[in-house]
């Protein structure tokens, strides 16, 4: 039973905890939270990308380090930690992985390398309304080379340099019809406009498309079948960034806990708080294994993953809301002032276990996938 | 990361493997899966399954006697003991792996898991050179059954509050009280006690620790009936019982440290987390009508169940990590507490959740009930027993807050007064 992360990842942890406490800290995330001309931490990003991050799970040929998915969860949950506003999830999750997954040749070697080295970035747009998108809801269209339609909101559209967009490429609306294109920032046929989100540090737009170029990514009419497969993957990479984050939200909670007296003692003293505190680290000790679980699943291509990615993802989302949440609680009035930080993990942890679908969304991929393994 | 043995490990599993292969008949995948009210399924209880009539419980026992003779001979009934005392001397990851693979196949170790698991090792630590020799051997052959008589009814979660007297007579001490929540005390040969010799010193400091043979006069044994209708505990009687000091193990006064020893080896939580689960529920909502057809197609059906899911996994998955630390030699601490406080509140959601699903139909609790044969209904009561024995949901929160994140202790008012000065509601 080898159960856990080895050695060499270990020390990467280290290391990425140690410089995200010294170049992400507090300070700087408030900066963006706080400026609604910046969408990210462009220092922070140049700074990572140097460090390789940006390029932990692609190949060498193809730019990065290649080292393995284990790796990126690692880093995932550093970055969760430091509540670092950067675009990674969107550009390295999910665009790069469609890449990877889905690329030719030439397609991995157009984008990869500027997205390993993080001098460009990417990102998915799915969503056209309310609600979970599927078929019916899905209105954006492909005709001769051409995309028109609206997707919002998409995450980081206004800081992507590329966008893959999920349109209907014939003219059902069913799950053999989508198809996914990649489309470049700069053409003239597409309008960005901001969105405010929960958390202003993950940002969010909507992007119109009229008469704009695209190549497609990927088998005509398989579009759905490659979002789940990437979103599978995603998950287990948010899954680990709300891990990170959801322990911090502990902890905090816990020092705050013993500095603040009252009726004469430390309210961390008191079993309503104790007991409180108990379940946050049950839920999330129960997330963390749940997201090992998938970072195995993940790294060694299982067929478990879809099943092991929604117990990750549903288990982490409902850790950090939880215990995002109660930090707030623990800390009584300061906690919901702007002043103090609850509010950034109160924001992060809800706007996360909403990106790439909500918890409602996971809990029933689980079950439908669960049955059908059953049936198998 | 993977889930392979080390070439050592692999090794001992294959000899375990064949051992049982040889010796064990194996549960067929579908009926080791529920396992309902089974006493042998709270942690530190190890009673046996429900039994109807004493010629069944004397068939069960004798067969367990005969099981673990087996397992005896073979060096798997001790394998964490020293082999100077009979055991294998082998590591906690080698207990760990035979406890897995044991229970893939019907057999029934829950007898003698608190003698070998809890009271040999303090023997082991506090007793006589003599009585090592003349106890431990038949402890692990399974020819003497031991049980542990800490528990009292004013003494639960507050075990330190201990009633039973000791009372010094010449060589000889004489106990009169009450022990509560004895598993198996009704068959076994021997038991353990804590007792108060010193009313007047310290809570803490006022108990002595004893073995006692269960045949000695004055000591009665009466089952309790819990609300599932089984009974594998007792409350025992003590009346003007008499033993020699020689039977004192530990010092006059040092009971409460030699009782701590006792309870640090609680058994490690191996296996699968026990009874009633996402498992269960996921296959009878596939029989169960709702409102809107199969309940598994309800989606509300489908969130809970996932909740349950989540639960279920991540405790397995969290007993994977704690096994990785043993097998690297290291010692999981404390956190291994949050596997019983989320498993017995599941498993009262779950059945409480699926008696729901059934309608009507919930409220039959007979053998005929088509559901899973009663699985739920079962499940419902036994449950409730499970957020309380072995430690209440409470104190296991309170251990996660104090040991692992390092919160205060509670306050106390029970420290620093004499035990018959302690205010008890009842003076």
């Amino acid at each position: 039973m080898n159960f856990d992360f080895s050695d060499d990842q270990k020390l990467l942890r280290d290391q990425a905890r140690k410089f995200l406490q010294d170049k992400c800290d507090r300070k700087s995330v408030r900066s963006i939270l706080e400026d609604n001309q910046k969408n990210y931490d462009a220092d922070l990003w140049s700074q990572i990308s140097e460090l390789g991050w940006t390029g932990t799970a692609i190949p060498e040929e193809y730019g990065g380090l290649g080292l393995g998915m284990l790796e990126l969860c690692v880093i995932a949950e550093e970055l969760g930690r430091a509540l670092a506003p950067t675009p990674f999830s969107s550009s390295i999750y999910i665009f790069a992985e469609f890449l990877k997954s889905y690329g030719t040749d030439e397609q991995k070697k157009k984008y990869l390398p500027h997205i390993a080295s993080g001098e460009k970035i990417g990102t998915f747009a799915l969503s056209e309304t309310n609600g979970k998108p599927k078929p019916n809801n899905i209105k954006t269209q492909h005709a001769s080379g051409k995309l028109n339609g609206s997707k919002n909101p998409v995450s980081d559209g206004e800081s992507a340099d590329y966008i893959i967009v999920a349109a209907n490429s014939d003219s059902n609306s069913n799950y053999n019809s989508l198809s996914l294109f990649i489309i470049d920032r700069n053409d003239p046929g597409l309008n960005i406009s901001n969105l405010d989100t929960i958390d202003p540090t993950r940002p969010a737009c909507t992007v119109d498309l009229k008469n704009v170029a695209c190549e497609r990514l990927g088998d005509e009419g398989s579009g759905w079948e490659m979002i789940d497969n990437i979103l599978n993957r995603a998950a287990v990479l948010f899954s680990f960034e709300q891990v990170g984050g959801a322990q911090v939200s502990l902890d905090e909670a816990k020092k705050y806990s013993l500095e603040r007296f009252a009726f004469g003692k430390q309210i961390g003293a008191f079993q309503a708080l104790k007991h409180k505190m108990a379940d946050m680290y049950v839920k999330i000790e129960l997330a963390r294994s749940n997201a090992y679980y998938g970072a195995w699943a993940l790294s060694t291509d299982s067929n478990e993953l879809p099943i092991a990615a929604a117990g990750a993802r549903v288990s982490a989302s409902e850790a950090y809301n939880y215990a995002s949440q109660e930090n707030i609680q623990i800390h009584g009035g300061v906690g919901f002032t702007w002043e103090y930080d609850c509010h950034l993990f109160y924001r992060r942890s809800k706007l996360l276990s909403l990106n790439i679908g909500s918890i409602r969304q996971w809990k029933e991929n689980l079950i439908s996938n669960l049955e059908k393994r059953n049936i198998v | 990361m993977d889930f392979n043995d080390t070439p050592q490990e692999a090794e001992f599993r294959k000899k375990v493997r064949s051992f049982l292969e040889a010796n064990a008949e194996k549960r067929s995948t579908l009926a080791a899966k529920p396992k309902g009210d089974s006493g042998s399924s709270i942690s530190s209880a190890g009673a046996p399954e429900t039994v109807k009539g004493e010629d069944a419980a004397k068939v069960a026992l004798d067969n367990a006697k005969e099981w673990q003779r087996k397992k005896a001979d073979a060096g798997f009934a001790a394998i964490l003991w020293p082999k100077e005392f009979g055991g294998y001397g082998g590591t906690p990851i080698e207990q760990v792996i035979y406890a897995q693979e044991e229970h893939d196949y019907f057999v029934h170790s829950g007898y003698f898991e608190i003698g070998i698991g809890m009271l040999g090792p303090t023997m082991m630590a506090w007793g006589k050179d003599e009585d090592k020799k003349r106890f431990l051997p038949k402890m692990i052959t399974g020819e003497e059954i031991w049980c542990q008589l800490f528990s009292e009814p004013s003494a639960g979660s507050d075990l330190a509050g201990i009633r039973m007297k000791a009372e010094k007579d010449g060589d000889e001490w004489v106990l009169n009280g009450q022990k509560v929540w004895t598993s198996g005390a009704h068959f076994a040969d021997y038991g353990m006690i804590v007792a108060r010799s010193d009313p007047t010193a310290l809570k803490h400091k006022g108990l002595t620790y004893f073995y006692v043979d269960m045949k000695t006069p004055g000591i009665e044994a009466k089952p309790i009936k819990q609300i599932s209708g089984s009974a594998n505990f007792n409350e025992v009687f003590f009346n003007d019982v008499r033993i020699p000091d020689s039977q004192r193990i530990g010092a006059e006064g040092d009971g409460w440290k030699v009782s701590l020893t006792t309870l640090m080896n609680e058994r490690l939580a191996v296996g699968d987390p026990p009874g009633l689960d996402f498992d269960q529920i996921f296959e009878a909502s596939k029989e169960i009508e709702v409102e809107d057809g199969l309940a598994v197609k309800n989606s509300e059906v489908r969130q809970k169940m996932a909740d349950w899911y989540i639960q279920s996994r991540g405790l397995q998955y969290t007993k994977y990590r704690s096994m990785t630390a043993l097998s690297k030699g290291q010692t999981p601490g404390p956190e291994l507490s949050i596997s019983k406080l989320v498993t017995a509140s599941k498993m009262q959601d779950v059945s409480s959740y699926a008696l729901d699903l059934m309608d009507m139909s919930g409220m039959v609790h007979q053998d005929q009930n088509p559901i899973l044969k009663n699985l739920f209904q079962n499940g419902y009561f036994f449950s409730a027993a499970m957020r309380i024995a072995g430690g209440t949901d409470e104190v296991l929160r309170n251990i996660i807050a104090e040991r692992v994140l390092g919160l205060p202790q509670d306050e106390r008012s029970d420290k620093k007064l004499p035990f018959n000065e302690l205010p008890s509601g009842k003076n």
